[in-house]
């Protein structure tokens, strides 16, 4: 009995017929492939990209060389150096992240006191040489200039759930 | 109620033994049983200021502070009823108030026990929404940074000023609200122990300026030290990050520095950063200094002293080389044949015996209870500042405490000092001594006044008494004399005789050393050749223009140093770099005689090596014997062996030289070496430089002797002595007595003169 419907079975093709209906369904269905980089998906405002450090509206720098970035990250990926600075106060003379070490775990956005490093949505860039990994101060706090819109409006929508 | 009295309490439902009359927080601490608290501190009278160590106890109706209450026979002590939580919550909820919770920028932050506390005993949030107090900032100095707004006025930082440094520097102002740390009048903490105040500070109101901002508690690696700065042998935390000396903190141990640190040693590690590091060995040739590598060094060396045998070559080594240097160095110049090695730079009388174990005469913990003390040549406060705090707690105590000194130093004490000139200084020695009733050539002829008599009765009558030789004493013309003369002192009084060494390893360094030419021997029989350790040759002689002189005329002059300094270069001809204090291993020898060993912790600077090994590879070059040690614990299994029947022993010859070398005539030189110029590494600290206490070169005359001059304050002399000139400012100062000028020695401005002490001529310049 069994003998005799698998015979069928391989007679007819029936398990081929089955896979190209599968193939035929989605032929038709409506398509979510996006063409990147043409078209671009959707990204969460909690998304945890490239690293940026943000300044307060007047252009000051935010950051005040607390150090607990550096304590909490588990990849050990930020070296911070710091002195007084000619006004007398607390700020850092070295920022560095090794995005090669950084495994984007946003312990260091959590950890801020006053949300100067935080992670922005950006998740395209790449190196041309290894040393490259290594964002400096004013990398980061370039980046900070250029998104911080974005920056801003998604630690608002954040704030609610903090 | 006696002493001994022991009674029982129960502390958390635990039995405890206590000393009837001791305060609570003693027991609980001593039982490890944690109580909360700020302003209580062991070494610090109590306060009760801070309520933070409110606890219940029973049939007692409201909550006790612990530091102020002494314990009673039966008494129940709850530390942790909803009472007792209820009070230090309440209690930190009010310290809170006023302290700004600027953690994230607070340099105590990580290591704050306002922090700790708050986290244990204070409550989740905060209910405190009006205005906070702010302060201002006050400058008090290059090495205390205040952020007087996260005061939480415990007065520890006061109370140490009152009772441990002795001078009344740090007061509060104000009540209430507006009560705030400062001062009183705009002027710097000059105390030689100010640094304290860091660590007893217990919120980040008082932090270390040179340590501002550079770095957080958890990154560091604390090792231990051993302070190379002075005889103490204070015992140190090094605080290390990324291969670099961060901060150094006191280590505590009793019978040596307590619980504190000097300033020295403290801010000293500045200096290991310094611009001026040797970071490879260099050899002059043509005039001109070139770097080259290790074995081209080693080979140039080894080919110069290969040339020469015995006398011609001799060793000059600072005080504060280890035990493990200074062995090696030995061994280098007897196989070379000469026994020419010295480390007693700033010493010119080298007449009479040498003690062979020269020491305090008795443990430095003991020093404070002394009942008298007669010290000869010494401004201990700001030679050995640790011993000069035994002494003062013994003078508080009701010691009577006697200096004998060319020029009247600053105490924080009440003393008898007898201020005269260096040769003047002698009479009044002797005069001490006749009064006690011994003889001898110089002190039969000695008068006796009333403060000698008085001196001596104080002397007699004491159970427990110390006459100490200085720093000063060690530089006078007539050290030898001196000696004699204390330990005449000594012998009829019944007192102990003891020296106050000058650096780390004075101590050690005289059972290794001097048994060839002494120094002064050295420099004016010019030798052939030196090998230098660890010196600067314009600030660490007795008599720097000689000591120039005589490494200029010598062929070769090999110097292992961790700094490059223009006279080093001018006098050298090969420098090897040596590695500082917190990067080779070695054992130093205190005025007390305990060896105390430390190592290396963080990598030399750039081509650097430990001492020794630059000696023991020298030594395998030469193809000398006893040079096989593979580390610094071999080269100290072989010293042990060797110094193994040593004692302390202050044993002098017992004829007084006849002969006194201190002039009459003219002006006298006092040449004292400043607190902050005793070494290379102290003299590159900047934040010390920068210090009250970090004296310039200058005339220091009294008002007499400078109107006789015709000078006045601020007047540019030439000065002249030996035919060596300097030219100095001058400044008038009531401590010096007629007949007399002091010109620190070991500063700059004052290294192109001859001897510390000796005669001088000033003329306007």
């Amino acid at each position: 009995m069994r003998a005799m419907r698998d015979y069928i079975k391989s007679l007819f093709l029936l398990e081929l017929m089955k896979g190209f209906g599968v193939t035929g369904r989605y032929l038709f269905k409506k398509k979510f492939t996006v063409q990147y980089p043409e078209e671009k998906a959707p990204v969460s405002p909690r998304f945890r990209g490239l690293h940026a450090q943000r300044r307060y509206p007047n252009g000051e720098e935010r950051c005040i060389a607390c150090k607990l970035c550096e304590a909490v990250c588990p990849a050990l990926a930020i070296t911070i150096e710091a002195e007084p600075r000619e006004d007398g106060s607390r700020r850092t003379t070295r920022y560095d992240i090794d995005l090669f070490k950084c495994i984007y775990c946003g312990y260091c956005q959590e950890s801020c006191p006053v949300d100067a490093i935080v992670e922005t949505r950006v998740y395209e860039y790449h190196f041309e040489n290894r040393e490259d990994s290594i964002m400096t101060k004013d990398n980061l706090l370039a980046i900070g200039d250029k998104y911080e819109a974005q920056i801003a409006a998604d630690i608002a929508a954040q704030a609610k759930y903090r | 109620m006696s002493e001994e009295q022991t009674v029982t309490i129960e502390v958390d439902g635990r039995e405890l033994k206590a000393q009837a009359g001791a305060m609570l927080i003693d027991v609980t601490d001593a039982a490890g049983i944690n109580i909360p608290r700020f302003c209580y501190h062991k070494k610090l009278s109590v306060a009760a200021n801070c309520r933070m160590c409110l606890v219940e106890v029973a049939k007692v109706p409201k909550p006790l502070p612990a530091c102020a209450t002494p314990v009673a026979d039966g008494m129940k002590v709850y530390t942790r009823s909803p009472l007792a939580l209820a009070a230090q919550k309440g209690t930190m909820e009010f310290l809170l108030i006023n302290h700004p919770l600027d953690c994230p920028i607070c340099d105590q932050g990580g290591e704050c026990e306002l922090q700790d506390v708050a986290l244990g005993y204070g409550s989740d949030v905060s209910r405190y929404v009006e205005g906070k107090r702010v302060v201002k900032d006050k400058d008090i100095g290059p090495l205390v940074a205040t952020d007087l707004t996260r005061c939480i006025h415990c007065t520890r930082c006061v109370r140490f000023g009152a009772e441990i440094a002795g001078v009344r520097e740090l007061g509060a102002t104000g009540r209430g609200e507006h009560m705030t740390i400062g001062t009183y009048i705009e002027k710097s903490v000059d105390s030689e122990l100010s640094g304290n105040i860091i660590d007893v500070c217990p919120v980040g109101s008082l932090t270390s300026k040179p340590f501002r901002f550079q770095a957080r508690a958890w990154e560091l690696t604390q090792f231990d030290g051993i302070a190379p700065h002075d005889s103490v042998g204070s015992n140190i935390h090094l605080h290390v990050r990324r291969n670099e000396v961060m901060r150094v903190h006191p280590k505590e141990n009793e019978a040596v520095n307590e619980c504190w640190i000097s300033d020295r040693d403290r801010f000293s590690y500045v200096g290991l950063q310094s611009d001026e590091r040797l970071t490879a060995p260099m050899i002059k040739r043509k005039g001109g200094w070139t770097e080259v590598d290790w074995p081209e060094a080693l080979d140039e060396t080894a080919r110069v002293l290969k040339q020469l045998h015995g006398d011609q070559v001799g060793a000059l080594a600072s005080p504060a080389s280890t035990l493990e240097e200074l062995h090696l160095l030995q061994a280098l110049m007897a196989g070379l044949g000469s026994n020419h090695v010295e480390t007693r730079l700033r010493q010119n009388d080298f007449r009479g015996k040498a003690p062979s174990f020269p020491w305090l005469g008795r443990p430095i913990a003991e020093l404070e209870t002394v009942d008298a003390a007669l010290l000869i040549g010494s401004n201990v406060r700001k030679e050995q500042p640790l011993l000069g705090h035994r002494l003062r707690k013994a003078a508080l105590e009701g010691a009577q405490i006697s200096y004998i000194n060319p020029f009247e130093i600053d105490l924080n004490y009440a003393a008898d000092q007898m201020v005269d000139t260096p040769f003047g200084m002698l009479a009044d020695v002797a005069g001490v001594a006749k009064a006690l009733g011994a003889t001898g050539g110089l002190i039969d002829s000695a008068k006796v006044d009333e403060t000698h008599q008085a001196v001596a009765d104080q002397l007699k009558q004491a159970t427990k008494a110390s006459i100490l030789l200085g720093n000063i004493a060690a530089a006078h013309p007539d050290y030898a004399i001196l000696c004699g003369l204390a330990e005449k002192i000594a012998q009829a009084s019944g007192a102990t005789l003891g020296f106050l060494p000058q650096a780390a390893n004075s101590v050690g360094a005289q059972l290794l050393t001097g048994k060839g030419n002494n120094a002064a021997e050295m420099l004016a029989n010019p030798c052939k050749s030196y090998v230098l350790v660890g010196l600067e040759p314009a600030y660490d002689f007795w008599n720097p223009a000689q000591a120039s002189a005589a490494l200029k005329a010598a062929d070769s002059v090999i110097a292992l140093t961790s700094f490059r300094s223009p006279s080093l270069e001018q006098t050298a001809t090969v420098m090897l770099p040596m590695a500082a204090f917190t990067e080779t291993s070695g054992t130093f020898v205190n005025a007390e005689g305990i060896w105390q060993s430390f190592s290396g912790i963080v990598r030399p600077a750039g081509e650097a090596r430990p001492g020794w090994k630059i000696l023991r590879v020298l030594g395998n070059l030469l193809d000398l014997p006893g040079f096989e040690q593979e580390s610094s614990e071999e080269v100290l299994a072989e010293i042990r062996e060797n110094l193994a029947d040593k004692k302390p022993d202050n044993s002098l010859g017992d004829e007084l030289p006849a002969q006194q070398l201190s002039q009459t005539s003219g002006l006298q030189r006092i040449g004292d070496v400043p607190i902050y110029a005793v070494d290379p590494l102290v003299r590159r600290s900047m934040p010390l430089q920068q210090t009250h206490d970090a004296i310039a070169a200058a005339v220091y005359i009294n008002a007499n002797e400078a109107g006789k001059a015709g000078l006045s304050e601020g007047d540019r002399v030439s000065v002249k002595q030996d035919g060596h000139q300097a030219t100095l400012g001058i400044i008038i100062d009531s401590n010096i007595p007629d007949g007399a000028v002091r010109i620190p020695a070991g500063v700059a401005g004052s290294e192109t003169l001859a001897g510390q002490f000796g005669q001088v001529t000033l003329e306007k310049a």
